[in-house]
């Protein structure tokens, strides 16, 4: 067993260290020719979808080599998160943005500035090989979370890792995955429309506690029917929503029982907002 | 026997150098991200390799954390993304001078 890389004598790691079978060895050749193929067809790929579809590529590749090392569950989860969700959504964000052109690889913005890039990256590789090759990485430290091989396979192996010696990491995963999705629906959420400029009602709209509705559909008669309805109360600012929706959202909002949440509250307002208006 | 972990190890080091080098080279913001995806992926395959080699499980749980991150990452920076072309409307990473003094 080799923990350092001996790169630089390639054909002696497969003559002295281990005899891998014929199997194991164009397994690997074929998946690492996968991989890297497909990292280089992410790099010069001109169409975003062709460098989605090479992403895919190199991700089956270390699936492949995950499988060849004994681990099943990853192998499994990568396909199906990284394959299969993750590539997804980037393609689902091309086509929403609609930017499947066919970029122009020629033009260099900046002068120099890919030759200095690969060079640099290089140079990197190169240095991260020779380190590898010269120097010991590991301490030598007692394992914490128990054998990669002892009996009972490697699922219930990493399950029972994660859901003891990792449980506290794996229950703050659950809240990191909620935060991210309220992130992504805040940050693609529409933003509401802006009123129309120059109208003399826009100008004396800043008028705390004269709620407007906010949304995209509220016309123009709705700011003084909103006003003389008599249940929209004080109007508390609620403070956590957008600055334009929010210092127009408290009077509706404080009628709704102001739960704190900014976008109910919006759409609250503006529905309160529609039907003083009818 | 198996294939010695030298050879993971030089493919992932390959692999994060290209990711490296098309992170530096394209412009195109969702291009980037593929690109942190290899690098990352690169990590992984580092991260196994050693789990196998040390018998450790330790690598293994870390690859599933970073797969739950890798995620959490892409469905925040896509957001970011689509949220940047509403006002732009270019996903290239030269347009976004707006904090340019």
């Amino acid at each position: 067993m080799i923990a350092t890389l001996l790169l630089v004598h390639l054909p002696a790691v497969l003559a002295v260290a281990s005899h891998p079978s014929t199997v194991d060895v164009s397994v690997f050749a074929v998946a690492s020719a996968i991989v890297l193929a497909g990292g280089v067809g992410v790099v010069v790929a001109r169409n975003p979808v062709h460098a989605a579809l090479m992403l895919v590529m190199t991700l089956f590749g270390v699936a492949v080599l995950f499988v060849l090392q004994r681990d099943d569950f990853l192998a499994a989860v990568q396909v199906i998160v990284y394959a299969g969700a993750i590539v997804v959504l980037f393609l689902f964000v091309i086509m929403f943005l609609g930017v499947d052109k066919e970029e122009n690889l020629r033009v260099e913005p900046l002068r120099g500035q890919r030759p200095v890039a690969v060079a640099l990256g290089l140079l990197a590789l190169v240095g991260t090989l020779v380190l590898g090759s010269v120097s010991h990485w590991t301490t030598g430290a007692h394992a914490v979370s128990g054998p990669a091989d002892a009996p009972g396979g490697n699922v219930a192996l990493l399950g029972r890792s994660v859901f003891t010696t990792y449980l506290f990491p794996f229950e703050v995963t659950a809240a990191l995955l909620v935060i991210a999705v309220v992130g992504a629906v805040v940050l693609a959420r529409r933003p509401p429309a802006t009123r129309p400029e120059g109208s003399p009602g826009a100008a004396a709209m800043p008028v705390p506690g004269s709620g407007e509705g906010g949304a995209e559909d509220a016309d123009e008669g709705a700011p003084a029917d909103a006003e003389a309805h008599p249940g929209t109360g004080a109007g508390e600012p609620d403070g956590t929503g957008e600055p334009d929706t929010a210092e127009k959202a408290p009077a509706a909002a404080g009628a709704a029982g102001a739960t704190g949440q900014a976008a109910p509250d919006v759409t609250d307002a503006a529905q309160a907002a529609e039907g003083v208006a009818r | 026997m198996t294939i010695s972990a030298d050879w993971y190890l030089g493919v992932a080091a390959v692999l994060f150098a290209i990711g490296t080098i098309g992170l530096l080279v394209r412009r195109n913001v969702l291009v980037m991200f593929m690109c942190v995806e290899l690098m990352l992926n690169s990590a992984n395959l580092t991260f196994v390799t050693f789990a196998r080699t040390l018998n450790d499980i330790g690598g293994q749980v870390l690859v599933f954390f970073v797969l739950v991150v890798a995620a959490a990452e892409v469905v925040v920076g896509l957001g970011i993304v689509v949220a940047i072309f509403r006002r732009r409307a270019s996903a290239t990473a030269d347009d976004l001078h707006l904090m340019k003094g």
